[in-house]
């Protein structure tokens, strides 16, 4: 009996382990695949300015070998000598054949190498500038972009969050003549591009004297947007009404059926959408940019990073470093909020 | 004798209204709660929405240059006669727009999928870091993505190039190598895999998706002897339809409105061979480049029409394959 009971038992841990590191590995190879265009991001964040110009350059973060000799500093080439590459400073450049010195032996003095150094690559050493992030952050104000683009990404995440759940339960549940053509008119607000309703738009908060100031962009997010709504609608369609047709028998207001079934039942829905949104205002840069012109102290950092942009377009490696500065909250916020994707949610009764 | 039939249809009359108002008590009370939920969305669509709407519909019957707005001019449907029937590229980058959202749509709709029922698995270890790690390129601000992305896929020093070559021994770099961004035949294929790159927020809808299905579900089916990918289609997959219904929809709509990635790879020049003019694409030339936003407002309308039509044979469709726990019965 106990035998029997071993024999079932362990194949199944050994099925279970294998499983895990397959499918762990599994995950691993496409994140690292995925990951490629990322390493490269924070690798050139962290290059020189010089290397980044420069053609033959390695693909990870360094500067061109020096070599001091008799206090001068001399380039160092990879020269090919009897079959083998060695590492060599030019002392005194010729036409078709120069002076060396070899760092590992400069008592021996310079000796000559017959051939175009020109023709000769240059030899590269590790330099990581993590000063970069540095320099990054003191260019522009980064504390106050960060402040601001917290308080519009927090904010508007309430209120969008908030909004659309309540207006997509009064889609899902309710029957209201005429819902399928408000779902759609719904739709096609987001579908028509906000480059064609953009000048009106404006000429509404104009009239209202809202530009310059957050409101454009705070206000709206009060009252729902076409994709938040869809997609909690999808999700709030797919709990049972057994709960909720219980609680009313019970004689709950729709409100409070609202508030205490439908929202803690919704918590993987409402955080992808918390995060969605969160995210996205975030990144949002078009938004910003025209309502607050000419405002720099109220500046997200998606605007503030273009004037960095325009400052220095050539440093491709600052772009990076402010980038990846300007991504850490959300990462850190994604990391916790992301959790309660762990948890699950166990909805009963759904065979009836 | 002949008020008789008169009063019976009286009396039945008042009898079916009586009827209907006792049924329409509840009902009322059905209608005034519903408006109550999704009145934030109609007093904000009133205020913010409707006007603005209707004037980008208006500003279609114009000849209007924002430049010179004292010179618009009353032109009626000649703006629409245009687009529909005399301006060929009109047609030519809607066919581009769905080519390319025939390869590129399924991808990351499975691609997505894959990676959330991947990153939702009990036998993945580490599943918080992976999934920020995969959330990630969703942060890093456009200007930066558009430079490591054309970094990247640079022919001659691109990585992913590079790596071609050195795993596979196939020549890659160069200009007869893969020629991501210039060779028509791939360029869809590249704006696919910088599409790939912000799948992270499709990944969290899936996750999300996935929590609620019931995890007794899936026991009960292992007690049946189901193995996982007979849980996965007639568990998991029927279960999030609303999900994949809700990405899907977006997906039609985001690829007609696609026109960043493009715009900023090439500067919306339609580099290699006018591949990469989409619809959007010409809609922001004509908005933005030659300044006809009478006939940029006809293009939008005409892309809200087409995308509307798609919207709703797709709800059409929903009735087939969408499975809604808590459905009207």
């Amino acid at each position: 009996m106990v035998r029997a009971q071993q024999l079932t038992t362990l194949p199944k841990a050994t099925r279970v382990a294998l499983t895990r590191i397959a499918l762990t590995s599994l995950t691993i190879a496409v994140l690292t695949l995925f990951l490629i265009p990322m390493v490269y991001g924070i690798t050139t964040a962290v290059k020189t300015d010089s290397q980044i110009a420069k053609t033959g350059a390695p693909w990870w973060p360094a500067r061109e070998r020096t070599f001091e000799y008799e206090g001068k500093a001399y380039d160092v080439y990879l020269v090919p000598i009897d079959g083998e590459i060695r590492e060599l400073a030019l002392y005194r450049p010729g036409r078709q054949s120069s002076l060396f010195v070899d760092p590992e032996n400069p008592a021996a003095g310079p000796f000559e190498w017959q051939g175009q150094w020109r023709q000769l690559e240059r030899s590269w050493v590790l330099d990581i500038q993590w000063n970069n992030f540095t320099r990054a952050w003191n260019t522009i104000n980064f504390p106050n972009l960060l402040r601001n683009t917290l308080m519009y990404a927090g904010i508007t995440t309430f209120g969008a969050v908030l909004s659309a759940a309540l207006v997509a339960y009064g889609f899902a549940r309710f029957r209201i003549p005429g819902k399928n053509i408000l779902f759609m008119i719904m739709l096609s607000t987001v579908i028509l591009p906000g480059a064609v309703t953009l000048i009106p738009t404006y000429f509404v908060f104009l009239q209202i004297g809202w530009v310059g100031t957050w409101l454009p962009l705070i206000v709206p997010a009060f009252f729902s947007w076409g994709t938040n709504v869809f997609l909690l609608r999808q999700f709030f369609l797919g709990i049972p009404r057994d709960l909720e047709e219980a609680a009313q028998i019970d004689g709950a207001s729709p409100l409070r059926i609202f508030f205490s079934i439908i929202l803690p039942m919704s918590r993987p829905a409402l955080t992808a959408v918390a995060l969605f949104h969160f995210f996205w205002a975030w990144n949002d840069f078009f938004g910003p940019l025209i309502y607050l012109a000419g405002h720099p102290d109220k500046f997200p950092i998606t605007v503030g990073l273009t004037a960095f942009n325009n400052l220095y377009s050539q440093s491709a490696n600052l772009i990076q470093a402010a980038s990846l500065i300007s991504a850490v909250i959300p990462i850190v916020v994604f990391f916790f909020a992301q959790r309660i994707f762990l948890e699950g949610v166990v909805i009963t009764n759904i065979e009836k | 004798m002949a008020p008789l039939p008169e009063l019976s249809g009286i009396l039945r009359k008042q009898t079916a209204t009586t009827k209907r108002r006792r049924l329409s008590r509840l009902e009322k009370k059905e209608i005034r709660w519903g408006l109550f939920f999704i009145s934030p969305w109609i007093v904000g669509f009133l205020l913010f929405y409707l006007l603005p709407m209707i004037a980008s519909f208006g500003f279609s019957l114009y000849d209007f240059n924002p430049a010179t707005p004292d010179q618009a001019r009353f032109i009626g449907f000649a703006n629409w006669q245009r687009a529909l029937f005399q301006d060929t590229e009109v047609w030519l980058s809607l066919r581009r727009t769905f080519h390319f959202a025939a390869i590129s749509l399924p991808i990351s709709l499975l691609f997505s999928l894959f990676l959330a029922v991947l990153l939702n698995s009990e036998h993945v270890l580490g599943k918080s870091v992976y999934r920020t790690l995969f959330y990630m390129p969703t942060m890093i601000p456009l200007v930066a993505t558009v430079l490591i992305w054309n970094g990247v896929l640079n022919e001659q020093t691109g990585w992913i190039n590079v790596i071609i070559e050195r795993l596979t021994g196939i020549r890659a770099t160069g200009t007869q190598g893969l020629r991501w961004l210039a060779d028509p035949n791939l360029v869809y294929y590249a704006y696919t895999m910088f599409g790939l790159w912000g799948v992270g927020n499709a990944m969290i809808i899936f996750l999300a998706g996935l929590q609620g299905v019931p995890t007794e579900l899936y026991e009960a089916a292992q007690i049946d002897g189901a193995n996982w990918f007979q849980r996965l289609i007639f568990i998991t997959i029927p279960l999030i339809t609303p999900v994949i219904f809700y990405q899907l929809v977006l997906g039609v709509i985001g690829s007609l409105q696609y026109f960043l990635a493009p715009f900023v790879l090439n500067g919306g020049t339609g580099f290699p061979e006018g591949m990469t003019r989409f619809f959007m694409v010409y809609f922001y030339k004509q908005s933005f480049s030659f300044f006809s936003m009478g006939y940029g407002a006809t293009l939008a309308w005409l892309m809200l029409i087409i995308a509307m039509i798609i919207t709703i044979v797709l709800f059409g469709t929903s009735r087939f394959w969408v499975f809604y726990a808590g459905e009207e019965r």
